[in-house]
C-alpha cells in the first residue's frame, strides 16, 4: 500500500474539523454539552447541512443520523472526496424522502471529524487537536447535542428521525429520549444494543489503527504523521463486514485484477483484495483515525437495555413515536433477530410500529444502496404519517 | 399469492360491499367498535386495516409473507412480519380492543393455542374462517370419495395452506373448551351475503359457506 503515503499539512487534515464546508453553530462555556463520562464539554461546535423548506408550523423538519463513517453531506456533492451524497438515493427532490416536501436537516456527529467537535478539532487551551484528550462520547451524547442544534434552529419537534447503522442507533436514542420530539422514527438495520461480535470487530479495527508506529499514542497530529496504513486496514477488515458473502462472489467472484494467473506474490492477485485496498485508501483521505476510535467506541457502548432495567422496552414505554423498523435478509452484522428484538419491545411498549425485512444479497450496506422495496416502504411510512401528522399532500 | 390469504375468495370477490370492500371484510369490520385498537392477525395485503382505519380504528397487522408486509407499509399500515403460530407470545396482556383473525385460523399450526393467545392479547377476538361443514363439501366427501375442491377452496390436500379446517360446529365446541364467550355470529351464504334468519346452528352449519364469529373472554 504504497500509494497512500501522500501527506497533507496539519493545516490541511484540520480544515474540515475546524472550518468546514458547511453551516455551523457554536455552544459556548455557558452551554456546554453534558456527556455521559461526566464531563461538560464546552465549547461545542456542530456542522450540519440542511435541505429544503422550514415550514410556516415549522412541522416538516426530517432529522438524518449518518452512521458510522457517513457526515453531514447527505445529498450535496462531498467536500474533500467530490463524490455524491451518501443517501442522494433516498433524500432529495421528489425522493421518498422528499426535500420538496420536508426539511431535511443532517448534522455531523460529535466525535465526527467533518466540523463537529471531535478529536480531530482544535482545542482551544492548547491551539492543537484534541486527539485523545477529547472526552469518550456515547451515542445518547451525540442525540443530546442533536436536540441542542434543533433547540438553536427553533424546531420543537421533528416530523421523522431516521438512519441506518450508527444513525439507526441515534434514531431509537431519539424516541427513548425525547419521545415527544419525534413523531415517526425510522431506525433501519439498527440495534438496541452492540453485539459482543459487533464489538470484536470493531476493537480489531481500532487495534489496526493503534499498532500502526504513525498513530503516535494519538498525537500524530502534534508529530506530523498520520496513520494511514492502520486505518485503511480497519476500513478494510470493517468494509467486510457491511458485505454479505454473496455479493462480494457475485461482485468479485475468485477474478483476477488485470491479471491472467496468480503473480506468486502478496500483491494484488485477486480483484477483491484490489477492491479492498482500494476502499481502504479512499477512506483515509476524508477520515480521521482518532475519530474512528471514538465513533466505534460510542457504537460499542450503545445498550438501550441497560439505561432502563434491562428492560428495552421500559425505554419506548408510552412513547407517542410511530415507528417504521427495517432490515435486511443478507445483514449479518445488524441481522433480522435485532430488528425483531426492538419490534418486540415496541409491541411490548404499546408503540405504533411496522416491521419490514427486505430481501436483498447486499449485506448491511443495502441501507446506502438502490433499493427499491426499501424506498417505497419509507415513502409509504412517510406518507402515512404525514398524513397523521396533518402535513398537506404533495 | 399471498401465503396467509388462505383461499381464493372468488365468489366474495364477486360480492363487494358498499365502498367496494369485500363482504366477509365488512362483517369483521361492522363488529369493531369506533376508536378501538385492533390487531390483525394475517393481515395480508392490508384491505382490511385499511377498511377499519377508514372507520377511525387504530390498526395494527401481523403478516406472515414479506410481500404482504411491504404492501401494507408502503400503504402507509402499522403492520409488522410475523407468524401468528410463533409471535403472539411477544404481545402483552389486554394490548387490544379486538384480536382478528380473518381467514387465517385454519392456516395456523396450533389453532387453539392461536385462539387463546388472541383473547389474552385482545378483550374481544373476531375469527372468520370458511365452514367445512357447508353441504357441498359434504356432498363431496360422501359422494366423491376425495377432499373437497371448491371455487373458494380451490387447492389439492396437498399443496394446501389450509391445514386445519373446521366446521361451525367444530369452532363452536373449540370456543367451548377455551372458555370464549361468543357474543355474535354471522354466516355467509355462497353469494357472499349474511344469512340474517335467526336459524339454528345445524342449519347455519349446512348453509353457511364462511362463518364470523365474535368473542369474548369468559368472565
Amino acid at each position: 500500500m504504497a500509494d497512500i503515503g501522500a501527506t497533507l499539512d496539519l493545516a490541511d487534515r484540520t480544515r474540515e474539523a475546524d472550518d468546514p464546508h458547511s453551516p455551523v453553530v457554536r455552544f459556548g462555556v455557558h452551554k456546554p454539552l453534558r456527556l455521559d463520562a461526566g464531563v461538560d464539554f464546552a465549547p461545542l461546535q456542530i456542522a450540519y447541512q440542511t435541505y429544503g423548506t422550514l415550514n410556516a408550523a415549522r412541522s416538516n423538519a426530517v432529522l438524518i443520523c449518518h452512521a458510522l463513517t457517513g457526515d453531514q453531506h447527505l445529498v450535496n456533492d462531498h467536500p474533500v472526496t467530490g463524490k455524491p451524497g451518501w443517501w442522494e438515493t433516498m433524500v432529495g427532490p421528489g425522493k421518498p424522502i422528499d426535500t420538496e416536501r420536508y426539511f431535511v436537516i443532517c448534522p455531523n456527529v460529535v466525535g465526527g471529524c467533518m466540523g463537529t467537535s471531535g478529536p480531530a478539532s482544535t482545542n482551544a487551551a492548547t491551539g492543537m487537536p484534541w486527539g485523545l484528550d477529547f472526552p469518550v462520547i456515547t451515542v445518547r451524547d451525540m442525540v443530546r447535542a442533536q436536540a441542542m442544534l434543533l433547540d438553536h434552529l427553533g424546531i420543537e419537534s421533528v416530523f421523522a428521525v431516521a438512519g441506518g447503522s450508527m444513525g439507526g442507533m441515534q434514531v431509537l436514542q431519539w424516541a427513548a429520549s425525547y419521545p415527544q420530539r419525534v413523531f415517526a422514527a425510522l431506525p433501519i438495520a439498527a440495534s438496541t444494543r452492540h453485539s459482543a461480535q459487533n464489538i470484536a470487530f470493531h476493537e480489531v479495527g481500532r487495534q489496526a489503527v493503534m499498532a500502526d508506529p504513525d498513530w503516535r499514542a494519538g498525537r500524530y497530529f502534534a508529530e506530523g504523521t498520520n496513520p494511514r496504513r492502520g486505518l485503511a486496514v480497519a476500513r478494510m477488515g470493517a468494509h467486510i463486514t457491511y458485505l454479505s458473502d454473496a455479493a462480494l462472489h457475485r461482485k468479485f467472484g475468485r477474478r483476477f485484477q488485470n491479471r491472467d494467473n496468480p503473480t506468486f506474490s502478496f500483491d494484488a492477485d485477486f480483484q477483491v483484495e484490489s477492491y479492498l485496498r482500494h476502499q481502504g485508501i479512499t477512506f483515509v483521505e476524508r477520515f480521521d483515525a482518532n475519530s474512528y476510535l471514538y465513533l466505534t467506541r460510542a457504537m460499542d457502548y450503545f445498550d438501550l437495555a441497560g439505561d432502563y432495567d434491562g428492560v428495552v422496552a421500559e425505554a419506548f414505554r408510552g412513547a407517542p413515536t410511530r415507528f417504521c423498523v427495517i432490515s435486511f435478509t443478507s445483514d449479518w452484522l445488524f441481522p433480522t433477530s435485532e430488528s425483531r428484538a426492538i419490534v418486540h419491545a415496541l409491541n411490548a411498549a404499546g408503540a405504533r410500529v411496522s416491521f419490514a425485512e427486505i430481501t436483498t444479497d447486499k449485506g448491511h450496506d443495502a441501507f446506502l444502496l438502490e433499493e427499491p422495496e426499501l424506498f417505497a416502504i419509507v415513502r409509504g411510512f412517510l406518507e402515512g404519517a404525514a398524513k397523521a401528522r396533518g402535513l398537506p399532500a404533495r | 399469492m399471498l401465503s396467509r390469504l388462505k383461499y381464493d375468495l372468488t365468489m366474495a370477490e364477486a360480492a363487494r360491499g358498499p365502498g367496494g370492500s369485500r363482504v366477509d371484510l365488512l362483517v369483521v369490520a361492522d363488529m369493531v367498535q369506533r376508536g378501538a385498537r385492533v390487531l390483525d392477525v394475517g393481515c395480508g395485503d392490508g384491505e382490511l386495516l385499511r377498511l377499519l382505519e377508514s372507520r377511525g380504528v387504530d390498526g395494527r397487522g401481523i403478516e406472515l409473507s414479506r410481500e404482504g408486509v411491504n404492501e401494507c407499509v408502503a400503504k402507509g399500515l402499522a403492520v409488522v412480519q410475523g407468524d401468528a403460530d410463533t409471535d403472539l407470545e411477544d404481545y402483552p396482556d389486554d394490548a387490544f380492543d379486538y384480536v382478528i383473525l380473518s381467514q387465517t385460523l385454519q392456516a395456523t399450526r396450533r389453532p387453539r393455542a392461536v385462539l387463546e393467545h388472541m383473547l389474552r392479547i385482545g378483550r374481544h377476538g373476531i375469527v372468520s374462517f370458511p365452514n367445512f361443514g357447508h353441504w357441498r363439501i359434504r356432498l363431496q366427501i360422501f359422494f366423491g370419495g376425495h377432499m373437497p375442491r371448491t371455487e373458494n377452496l380451490p387447492y389439492a390436500w396437498y399443496e394446501t395452506p389450509n391445514i386445519h379446517f373446521c366446521s361451525i360446529k367444530d369452532f363452536r365446541e373449540l370456543c367451548r373448551a377455551v372458555g370464549a364467550k361468543m357474543e355474535q355470529a354471522v354466516a355467509l351464504n355462497p353469494w357472499g351475503g349474511r344469512m340474517r334468519l335467526k336459524m339454528p346452528w345445524w342449519f347455519w352449519n349446512l348453509f353457511g359457506e364462511q362463518a364470523v364469529f365474535l368473542l369474548s373472554r369468559q368472565n
